[in-house]
C-alpha cells in the first residue's frame, strides 16, 4: 500500500483524456465562449469600419447638443432648444406615465373582470369570458390603431362629448378638471405621505403586540388622525386653497383643467384593456387555486365572510397570482413602446427621432435597451420583494 | 317529495324537471343563474339592458345601415352613411391587397396556396398521432414547398422577389419560421441554462434576460438600422430576413424559459438513471429528458405561440408588409381613407380566428393532461 501510492500519484496527474468529464466541460466552454467572442469581435470590427466609412461619429457626446425636436405631450418643461439628454428624460417620463398609470388601471380592471368571470350570475361570467377571449386573441398593435382611429373620429372640440360637468371628450383628447399643485399643496401631500409611513410602522408595532398578548387593536383611529386630520390641519394652517379648474372652450380649443392627448389616451386604453384580459385570467386561476375547504373551514369557525376573504383566501390566492402578475406588468411596460406607431412620444419614439437626426443608431438603441432593462429590473426587484414578503413561511 | 318516494333511484332534480317540461326547466335555469338574489337580478337586468343597446347599435351599424357594395371607386354612398353605418364595400375592393400585398397580381394563387400549406401544416402538428420524428421531416418539406411557391423561378413559375411579398403569407412566414428556428434555439439555450458549466450557463442567462428585458420593437429597430452596420462591405441582407432573424432570437429566449420550466419538472431520477445506463449528454437529453420535459409544457408552449403570432404584427413599425401593414396601407387610398375601422375589424377577425383556434386547442390539451393526471 505505502509503496504503491507514491507511484500512482504522478500518473494520475499526468492523465489527460478527452473522455474525462472535466476536460470535456472545459473544452466545450472554451469552444462556445471562443465562438461568441469571435462573432462579437467580428461584428464590432465591421461596425467600426462601417462607421468610419460613413463618417458617423460615435459616443454619447450628442446628448449635450441641441435636440431641435418638438415634443407635444410632456410633463417636464421642454422646448426644442433643449438638449437631447433633456428630450430623453422627457421620453422616459412619458414611458413611465403610461406604464405606472397603466399598471394601476389594468390591475383594477383585470381583478374586477377576473372576479366577474367567477360570478354565479351566468350573464356576467359569460360577458367577462367574451371580453377576455376577444381582447387576448387580437394583436395589441391592431387594437391600438383601432382605438386611435376611433379617437380621431370623435367630434371636434366645439361639439365635444360632454357627459358630466368639467369632462370633455373630443378629437383633441380627454379634458378633465384638475387642481393646480403649488408649494402649499405639496406640503399637505408630503404630510399625508409621512403619515402613511408612520401608519405602516405603527401597524407593524400593533401587530407585534397582538402577537404577544393576543388582543386585537384598532388601527383606524390612528389612520384617521395621520392621513386626514393632520394633512387637513396643515392645509388649514398654511391657508392652502384646493380650487378646481375646469376646462372651458375658448375658440377652437380648451383652456384650463388637464388634458390627456388623443395619443396618450388611445395608448392607455389599449394597454389597459389588453393587459386586463390577461390579469383577469391570472386572478381567476389564483382564486380557484384556493381550495374550497378553506372557505368551509373558516366559515365553520364562525368568521365573517369579509374576514375570511381578507385573511384566509386572499393571502393564499396572492401567492399564486403574484409571479405571473409580475410578468404582465413587465409586458405592459414593454408594450407601451408601441406608442411609436401612433406618434405618442415615449422613449422609443424619441430615440427613433434622434437616430434619424444624428444617424447614431447604436447609441440610440442602446439607450432604449438601457432604459427598459432598468425599468424591468426595478419592477422585478419590487415584485420579488413583495412575493418574498407574502410567501408561505414553511417550517 | 312524492316523486322521490316513488322512484328512489332517480335524482329528484331530474324527476321534477321532466315533470315541468321545457318551459319550467328554462324558468328554473333563469332563476338559478340570473335571478338567484336581489343583487344578481339587478346586475342581470342592467347587463341585459346594456347588451340590448350595444347589440342594437352594432346591428344597425354593421348590417342595417351598412353599405355592402359600391360601383367602382365611387364611395359617395359610403360617405352618406358615415358614422351611422359601416362601409363593408371596402373589403372586397381591397381584399386581394390586404391578403397578398403587392405580390404579382396574376400569380396570387401562389401565396394563397402557400397559406393553405401553412394551415395544413398547423393542422398536422396538432395531431397527437403524428408527434414523432417524422413531424420534423413534414415541417422541413412544408417550409421548402412554401419557399418554392413564394419565390418561384422553377416549374414555370416566374420569380417573385421577397420585397413584393405581403399580407397574410408574410405574417405566417414570420411566425412559422420564427418558431421553426426559435424552437431548437430555445431548447439549446434552456439546456445551456441548466448546464453545470459556468461559462455556458452565464452566456445563456445573459442572452435570455437581455432579450426578455427589452421590447421587441427595440430588437426590430436593431435589425432594421443597426444590423447593416455590423455586416462587412458588400453583404446586404434583405429587410424581411433581418426582421426574421430578430424574431427568431426573440422567440428563442421566450421559448427557452418555457422549456426550462419543463426541464425542471422532470424528476432527477430520470437523469440519474440515464447516466447509470452510460448514455452521453446528448443521448440522455434527446431520448430521456426532452421528450418528457416538452410534454409537460405543451399548453404554455401553445400560449407562447399565440403571443408570438400576434407579436409579428410589430414589423409594421419597421415597414415590412405583413397583414397589418397591408391593411393600413390599403386605406391610404384617398377614396377609402375614411373607412379604416371596417378594415381593422376585418383584419382583427383573421387574427382572431388563428389565435382562437390555437387557444381552444391549448385548453383541450390542458383538459386532457388534467384528466390523465
Amino acid at each position: 500500500m505505502t509503496t504503491s501510492t507514491p507511484k500512482l500519484r504522478p500518473r494520475k496527474r499526468m492523465r489527460f483524456s478527452l473522455r474525462d468529464e472535466k476536460v470535456k466541460g472545459l473544452i466545450w466552454q472554451i469552444v462556445v465562449v471562443g465562438i461568441a467572442v469571435a462573432v462579437v469581435g467580428w461584428l464590432w470590427s465591421n461596425a467600426i469600419h462601417n462607421l468610419s466609412v460613413r463618417r458617423i461619429s460615435t459616443g454619447f457626446a450628442f446628448l449635450g447638443r441641441e435636440a431641435g425636436m418638438p415634443i407635444v405631450d410632456t410633463w417636464l418643461p421642454y422646448s426644442p432648444k433643449d438638449t437631447y439628454l433633456r428630450a430623453f428624460l422627457v421620453g422616459i417620463v412619458n414611458t413611465l406615465r403610461v406604464a405606472v398609470i397603466g399598471i394601476v388601471l389594468a390591475t383594477v380592471l383585470g381583478t374586477l373582470i377576473g372576479i366577474a368571470r367567477l360570478s354565479s350570475n351566468w350573464l356576467l361570467s359569460r360577458l367577462a369570458a367574451v371580453y377576455v377571449e376577444v381582447l387576448r386573441d387580437i394583436p395589441l398593435l391592431l387594437q391600438l390603431l383601432f382605438w386611435y382611429v376611433l379617437m380621431q373620429g370623435l367630434p371636434a372640440a366645439r361639439a365635444a362629448w360632454h357627459p358630466i360637468d368639467g369632462v370633455f371628450l373630443s378629437n383633441r383628447g380627454l379634458m378633465l378638471p384638475s387642481i393646480p399643485i403649488g408649494a402649499g399643496q405639496l406640503w399637505v401631500l408630503a404630510t399625508a405621505a409621512l403619515g402613511l409611513i408612520a401608519l405602516y410602522l405603527l401597524r407593524r408595532h400593533l401587530v407585534a403586540r397582538q402577537m404577544a398578548d393576543g388582543r386585537p387593536r384598532r388601527l383606524w383611529p390612528y389612520a384617521l388622525v395621520l392621513l386626514i386630520a393632520l394633512p387637513a390641519l396643515v392645509s388649514w394652517g398654511f391657508g392652502v386653497s384646493w380650487s378646481v379648474t375646469k376646462p372651458e372652450l375658448h375658440g377652437f380649443n380648451f383652456v384650463g383643467g388637464s388634458t390627456l392627448s388623443p395619443e396618450y389616451f388611445a395608448l392607455l386604453i389599449a394597454v389597459v384593456t389588453y393587459t386586463s384580459a390577461f390579469i383577469a385570467e391570472i386572478v381567476r386561476s389564483g382564486i380557484q387555486a384556493v381550495h374550497s375547504g378553506q372557505w368551509d373551514a373558516a366559515l365553520a369557525l364562525g368568521l365573517r365572510r369579509s374576514f375570511v376573504l381578507q385573511h384566509i383566501v386572499l393571502p393564499q390566492a396572492l401567492r399564486v397570482i403574484i409571479p405571473p402578475m409580475t410578468s404582465q406588468y413587465l409586458n405592459l411596460t414593454k408594450n407601451s413602446s408601441l406608442a411609436v406607431a401612433i406618434g405618442y412620444q415615449d422613449i422609443v419614439s424619441i430615440a427613433n427621432t434622434t437616430l434619424n437626426q444624428t444617424g447614431q443608431a447604436i447609441e440610440a438603441i442602446a439607450l432604449i435597451m438601457l432604459v427598459f432593462l432598468t425599468i424591468s429590473l426595478g419592477i422585478s426587484l419590487f415584485m420579488n420583494w413583495y412575493n418574498a414578503r407574502i410567501a408561505l413561511v414553511e417550517r | 317529495m312524492a316523486s322521490v318516494t316513488d322512484a328512489p333511484q332517480s335524482p329528484p332534480s331530474f324527476r321534477s324537471r321532466s315533470n315541468r317540461g321545457a318551459a319550467g326547466c328554462a324558468l328554473r335555469w333563469l332563476r338559478a343563474n340570473l335571478f338567484s338574489s336581489i343583487a344578481s337580478s339587478i346586475i342581470s337586468l342592467l347587463l341585459i339592458l346594456l347588451l340590448a343597446k350595444m347589440l342594437f347599435g352594432l346591428v344597425q351599424w354593421g348590417i342595417w345601415d351598412a353599405v355592402w357594395s359600391v360601383p367602382g371607386n365611387d364611395t359617395s354612398a359610403c360617405r352618406a352613411v358615415r358614422g351611422l353605418g359601416a362601409c363593408w364595400a371596402v373589403i372586397p375592393e381591397k381584399l386581394r391587397f390586404i391578403l397578398f400585398g403587392t405580390y404579382t397580381y396574376d400569380q396570387q394563387w401562389r401565396p394563397a396556396a402557400a397559406t393553405l400549406v401553412f394551415i395544413a401544416l398547423y393542422y398536422l402538428s396538432t395531431r397527437r398521432s403524428l408527434w414523432r420524428r417524422e413531424l420534423v421531416l413534414i415541417w422541413a418539406a412544408a417550409l421548402v414547398l412554401i419557399g418554392v411557391l413564394m419565390w418561384g423561378g422553377i416549374l414555370g413559375m416566374p420569380f417573385v422577389s421577397q420585397d413584393r411579398w405581403g399580407g397574410l403569407p408574410v405574417t405566417l412566414i414570420l411566425a412559422t419560421f420564427g418558431l421553426a428556428f426559435g424552437f431548437p434555439l430555445g431548447i439549446l439555450v434552456a439546456l445551456g441554462r441548466r448546464s453545470k458549466l459556468p461559462a455556458i450557463r452565464s452566456l445563456c442567462v445573459l442572452y435570455v434576460e437581455l432579450i426578455r428585458g427589452v421590447p421587441l420593437i427595440s430588437l426590430l429597430f436593431m435589425a432594421s438600422v443597426m444590423f447593416p452596420l455590423f455586416m462587412p462591405d458588400g453583404v446586404n441582407i434583405d429587410k424581411l430576413l433581418r426582421a426574421q432573424i430578430a424574431i427568431v432570437l426573440y422567440a428563442g429566449a421566450y421559448l427557452a424559459e418555457v422549456i426550462r420550466g419543463g426541464l425542471q419538472a422532470v424528476p432527477r431520477g430520470q437523469e440519474e438513471a440515464a447516466d447509470a445506463l452510460g448514455l452521453s449528454y446528448w443521448q440522455k437529453n434527446r431520448l430521456i429528458i426532452l421528450p418528457q420535459a416538452i410534454r409537460h409544457v405543451i399548453p404554455p408552449l401553445v400560449n407562447t405561440f399565440i403571443a408570438f403570432f400576434k407579436d409579428t404584427s410589430l414589423v409594421l413599425i419597421i415597414g415590412i408588409f405583413d397583414l397589418l401593414t397591408t391593411a393600413k396601407t390599403a386605406i391610404i387610398d384617398p377614396a377609402w381613407q375614411a373607412f379604416s375601422v371596417e378594415v381593422y375589424v376585418f383584419v382583427a377577425l383573421i387574427y382572431f380566428v388563428f389565435c382562437f383556434a390555437m387557444s381552444r386547442y391549448s385548453r383541450r390539451l390542458e383538459a386532457q393532461g388534467k384528466s390523465k393526471a
